[in-house]
């Protein structure tokens, strides 16, 4: 494990920037082309894993602790998002039978 | 040579991330997802993170993700009943993608960080270090996930039990 870790040290910092860039368009495009509300979760917590790679890389970059804190802030507030999300969504589908997200325009008026 | 391995890893959560997006099953997503977050654990561990590597572990693929396949199977949820977009629809937001991922690495192209990542101390994300943190200069924040974990639980066994008197 040591000697792995200190090996790691040719990895550019901006490869990880890469890495975590795409895999955040990869959420987008998740959301912007799935009509599956639950599809359309997963690939928001795809965004917020990408975000928290990459606190974690410029944490261990600046070598300070504090960006590994928050990335334990943002795992408890998505379990929190995703208990009261998939909540609202199993009644979304007792009242409507259905989780296509057009369903719900009818928010729109 | 090794960091070879984090370009192997890269690839491996590319791939899966896009299988996730891409799969017309509800449940193979779910099964995607949950290999694209064993990759992010990988990740932490090349990083020396090994407590946020445990906690991805423990929270996200254990609980999280039995969560949606909870919900998944609860609804009854394949392919027959997984609606779908028009292609036109598909390719406008392929398309719309690629040009936010040409955007991002672009202007962080302009922003150069090529220094490498050197790990200066190796404990930094060990449990001993990062737990001084949060219950040093984070212990308010911490208290206060607390009670936002407490007001979720609240909410979702509100929302998600039935209302027997108005139906």
């Amino acid at each position: 494990m040591e000697n792995l870790t200190t090996q790691m040290a040719g990895v550019p910092l901006n490869h990880y920037i890469y890495l975590c860039a795409i895999i955040f368009t990869i959420g987008v495009i998740g959301v912007l082309t799935r009509r599956n509300a639950i599809v359309i979760f997963m690939s928001v917590e795809l965004m917020l894993n990408a975000v928290n790679l990459l606190l974690t890389a410029f944490s261990v970059h600046s070598n300070d602790p504090s960006g590994q804190v928050f990335v334990f802030f943002i795992m408890a507030l998505a379990a929190a998002e995703v208990a009261v999300g998939l909540a609202i969504i199993v009644m979304v589908y007792r009242n409507t039978k259905s989780i296509d997200i057009n369903i719900l325009n009818r928010l729109k008026w | 040579m090794s960091t070879q391995v984090f370009y192997f890893v890269a690839t491996l959560s590319i791939i899966f991330s896009l299988m996730v997006i891409f799969a017309k099953n509800p449940i193979h997503s779910v099964l995607y997802l949950i290999l694209t977050f064993f990759t992010f654990t990988v990740h932490y561990v090349l990083l020396n993170a090994q407590f946020l590597a445990v906690v991805n572990f423990i929270v996200y693929m254990g609980a999280i993700m039995v969560l949606f396949l909870f919900v998944l199977m609860l609804l009854n949820l394949n392919n027959e009943t997984e609606p779908s977009k028009s292609p036109l629809i598909k390719i406008v937001g392929v398309i719309a993608g690629c040009c936010l991922v040409v955007t991002l690495v672009g202007s962080f192209k302009a922003a150069t960080i090529t220094s490498p990542l050197i790990l200066k101390n190796p404990g930094l994300g060990l449990v001993e270090n990062l737990g001084k943190e949060l219950f040093g200069p984070f212990l308010l924040p911490f208290e206060l996930s607390s009670l936002l974990l407490l007001a979720a639980m609240v909410g979702a066994v509100l929302l998600s039990k039935r209302d027997e008197v108005e139906i």
